[in-house]
């Protein structure tokens, strides 16, 4: 895959990164404004179909940016856009834990976090909003979709159980 | 610099009762830390953070309850995924910078792999309908899971203090979900405001 391609990949999840303020959820409808509207990498039921398949893998939601990397420029483009993703943000973590580790005592960390919590609310229910935009397309997916959020919201049950039951209503093709 | 510090210290008075020698946590090798967090990764669906909080607390003892909740603070007021920053601060406190890489590549690296194959099985059958559908299907109840976490995130806060945040939910909501507006404006834009109302109505 050609460099120019990787370039981009890189540059616009690191950009990505220093604004996900609330985990990489947060970032979900940025990235997709820029992978399905601007760069034209993906269709946005490609998009939806990815992070469903970044969700059904264990470990951080940060593999959504892994599977688009990886997507639009195989291995190379994954493996470029995860580290994008983590790297200069951690060296920002480990410098800061290095020298402020009195996080308390402080005494505006307390209304900057509640300040950016409100941001984040928003940022994450855009980003259920897009996705179900994307991948609600027509009164089965709908109900999947609404179904899930009520079970997620009122219980405890493993999200697995929720990705089994909609791949089975999808395979046999009741969608 | 807290890495260096020994970790004895920074138990005193915080160790949990159930813990058979507060104060004397065994700092983890380089592998444990590896070790740890690939497990913690490998186990962890729909959302990393409460599982590693068991495995960190409560099997590894690695931290105490409250060094857990400080250290997440300040990781979730930092920019990039927290689950990962909050590997960095945990491998860097004891290990310095070689700890800080084996404990994000513990994290990451298993779950890379894995979802690629998924992604080279997607790539391979998508084609096929059953599969296609299926993909479709699981991105509804994906949509589903992310509605539910927001709910999840937002009802505490906006019980706790509506006023000070609910404009500031909405209006990024709409400038994101309905305006389609870049992201780095409207952070720019919504957060000083935010962060100011948090500050007057508290």
């Amino acid at each position: 895959m050609s460099g120019p391609v990787l370039a981009t990949l890189g540059w616009r999840f690191l950009v990505m990164a220093f604004l996900a303020i609330g985990g990489a959820n947060a970032v979900v409808p940025e990235m997709h404004r820029q992978v399905v509207e601007v760069e034209r990498w993906m269709s946005s039921g490609e998009f939806a179909a990815l992070f469903a398949l970044s969700n059904a893998a264990p470990g951080p939601n940060v593999l959504i940016v892994t599977l688009v990397g990886w997507h639009v420029a195989g291995v190379a483009g994954a493996l470029v856009a995860t580290a994008a993703m983590i790297v200069p943000t951690g060296l920002l973590t480990y410098g800061v834990f290095a020298f402020w580790t009195r996080l308390r005592e402080v005494p505006w960390s307390r209304p900057v976090q509640n300040g950016l919590a409100a941001l984040t609310i928003g940022l994450v229910a855009a980003s259920g909003f897009l996705l179900a935009r994307a991948a609600d397309t027509g009164w089965v997916t709908t109900a999947i979709t609404v179904v899930t959020a009520l079970v997620s919201y009122r219980t405890r049950l493993n999200p697995l159980w929720a990705f089994a039951v909609a791949a089975a209503i999808g395979a046999a093709g009741l969608t | 610099m807290r890495n260096r510090r020994p970790p004895a210290a920074s138990h005193a008075g915080f160790a949990p009762v159930s813990s058979p020698d507060p104060g004397e946590t065994p700092r983890p090798t380089l592998l444990e830390l590896f070790g740890g967090f690939t497990r913690i990764a490998a186990f962890a669906f729909g959302g990393v953070l409460p599982w590693a909080r068991f495995v960190l607390v409560e099997r590894r003892k690695w931290l105490t309850a409250d060094e857990f909740t400080d250290m997440l603070a300040l990781c979730q007021l930092l920019p990039g995924p927290n689950i990962v920053n909050m590997s960095v601060a945990i491998g860097g406190r004891f290990r310095g910078p070689a700890g800080a890489v084996v404990s994000v590549l513990g994290l990451m690296m298993l779950p890379t792999a894995i979802v690629l194959c998924l992604g080279a099985f997607y790539a391979r059958f998508a084609d096929v309908p059953a599969v296609g559908n299926a993909l479709t299907a699981m991105g509804a109840a994906a949509a589903g899971l992310v509605i539910a976490m927001a709910a999840k995130i937002g009802e505490p806060v906006l019980r706790r203090r509506f006023l000070s945040a609910a404009p500031f939910v909405l209006a990024t909501f709409v400038a994101v979900a309905i305006l389609r507006l870049p992201l780095w404006p409207v952070i720019l834009a919504l957060a000083p405001l935010a962060i100011a109302a948090a500050w007057r109505l508290r």
